[in-house]
């Protein structure tokens, strides 16, 4: 067995702060299955009530952008000013809408 | 806790043939490092910059897990279960610092096992100060005033460190260090206010042993932290080691003298025209001896974590067996 098959898997914990709030992520952890990563997220993240919820995922599974194409994939939304409601310049009377 | 200087540490060769290719990307890497932009983990980053967070990321990973080890000594024979409780989640803390760190690290590309072998094999180092013994309660009170508070002047400025897995880590890190420094600070003050003559020998002796330790957290002085122009350059170290050094003087003067002991450094005193104290020589061959595994406890505190590290070995081992186990049931049914 080589040292990586000997390491546990690496999870994704993402905690709920609370009731009303989304699942936020906060960092990462080994863990051998599903239930010991939560209950371990549980002791390493929500020491503080920070949490009422967690969501744990394994690293490997999500499937992210690529960094090197953050401009070509983020940047044509910025020339786009008029998706956004400070464009519109309205009379005072109305500026509240 | 913390790591000292990341000075301490073999030196790399930062300039190496460049390609073309690689020499535009760095002068974008540098663009961005001027702008006080973040860089993550997936960010092109030049190979001397990951290495040099990796290195001490992981050393202050290190750090957090050995400094486990002096206090969790005294859990069992903390003088109340208040201080008991107290010290428990402390230690905890601790726990989670190091896990915190070591997670940041391996957003590098380094895997845990590979920094726990480094550590293991004492190829890699931790802070010194963790090589002193505790051997009084006063000891947990110092180290938790003195030691923590070294750490939280070293780790504030690692909040804004240039790599924002490091920095985020380091905000948790410093949200939760406050207690530490403030519980060893209380411990201190109930035993020098209503304590027996004693218990008040036992805090200034404790703060003789600590204090000069305390003060080479910090790190080599500037003059001889050859690694530090670099890191300053990339903002993975904003404030430098003499500063750091100074700041944390003159915070802990007036705690001194609140608490009622005396600092033991007969040329402390305060400079009117620079506005700061002075301070006497530190001893650096101590330093270095420490470092250099020469410690009062290196070998007992490097052969702790080697032993719980091989001991817990099967439990490892049983319980990755157990989730491939169920995970092949499951995809059988």
């Amino acid at each position: 067995m080589s040292s990586t098959d000997k390491e546990w898997p690496l999870w994704e914990v993402f905690v709920r702060s609370k009731a009303g709030l989304d699942h936020k992520h906060c960092g990462s952890l080994h863990a051998p299955d599903a239930k010991m990563a939560v209950q371990m997220a549980r002791e390493v993240y929500t020491r503080r009530q920070e949490g009422c919820s967690i969501w744990v995922v394994l690293s490997n599974q999500i499937v992210a952008s690529d960094p090197g194409e953050k401009g070509m994939y983020f940047d044509p939304a910025e020339d786009k000013v008029y998706r956004h409601p400070t464009f519109y310049l309205l009379p005072d009377a109305i500026n509240h809408m | 806790m913390y790591t000292q200087a990341m000075s301490v540490g073999p030196q790399d060769v930062a300039a190496k043939a460049k390609s073309a290719e690689d020499a535009a990307r760095e002068a974008a890497f540098e663009a961005r490092i001027d702008a006080g932009d973040f860089i993550e983990a997936k960010d092109w980053m030049p190979e001397h910059y990951r290495k040099t967070l990796v290195r001490q990321i992981s050393q202050h990973a290190h750090s957090e897990i050995v400094g486990m080890l002096p206090e969790g000594n005294w859990i069992s024979r903390a003088p109340t279960l208040k201080r008991k409780a107290i010290l428990l989640a402390k230690v905890q803390d601790e726990g989670g610092h190091g896990l915190y760190l070591y997670s940041a690290a391996e957003t590098l590309g380094t895997s845990r096992d590979q920094m726990l072998d480094a550590l293991h094999s004492g190829k890699a180092k931790y802070s010194s100060i963790f090589n002193y013994p505790t051997l009084t309660w006063a000891d947990i009170g110092v180290v938790g005033w003195l030691v923590d508070g070294a750490a939280i002047m070293n780790q504030v400025p690692l909040c804004r460190c240039s790599f924002a897995p490091y920095a985020r880590a380091m905000i948790r890190v410093c949200r939760e260090e406050s207690f530490h420094q403030r519980q060893g600070y209380e411990a201190l003050l109930v035993m020098m206010q209503e304590g027996t003559a004693e218990q008040k020998a036992m805090v200034q002796d404790a703060v003789n042993r600590w204090w000069w330790p305390s003060l080479m957290m910090f790190g080599p002085a500037d003059k001889d932290s050859p690694n530090s122009e670099q890191s300053m350059r990339w903002g993975i170290k904003r404030i430098s080691n003499d500063q750091l050094r100074q700041k944390f003087v003159d915070a802990t003067v007036p705690q001194a003298q609140i608490l009622g002991i005396t600092l033991p450094d007969p040329d402390l005193k305060w400079n009117e025209e620079r506005g700061e104290h002075d301070f006497g020589a530190i001893d650096w061959a101590e330093f270095w001896r420490v470092v250099g595994g020469d410690g009062p406890c290196n070998r007992e505190r490097l052969a702790t974590r080697v032993k719980a590290w091989d001991e817990g070995a099967w439990v490892r081992e049983a319980a990755l067996a157990h989730a491939r186990k169920q995970m092949n049931k499951e995809q059988a049914a």
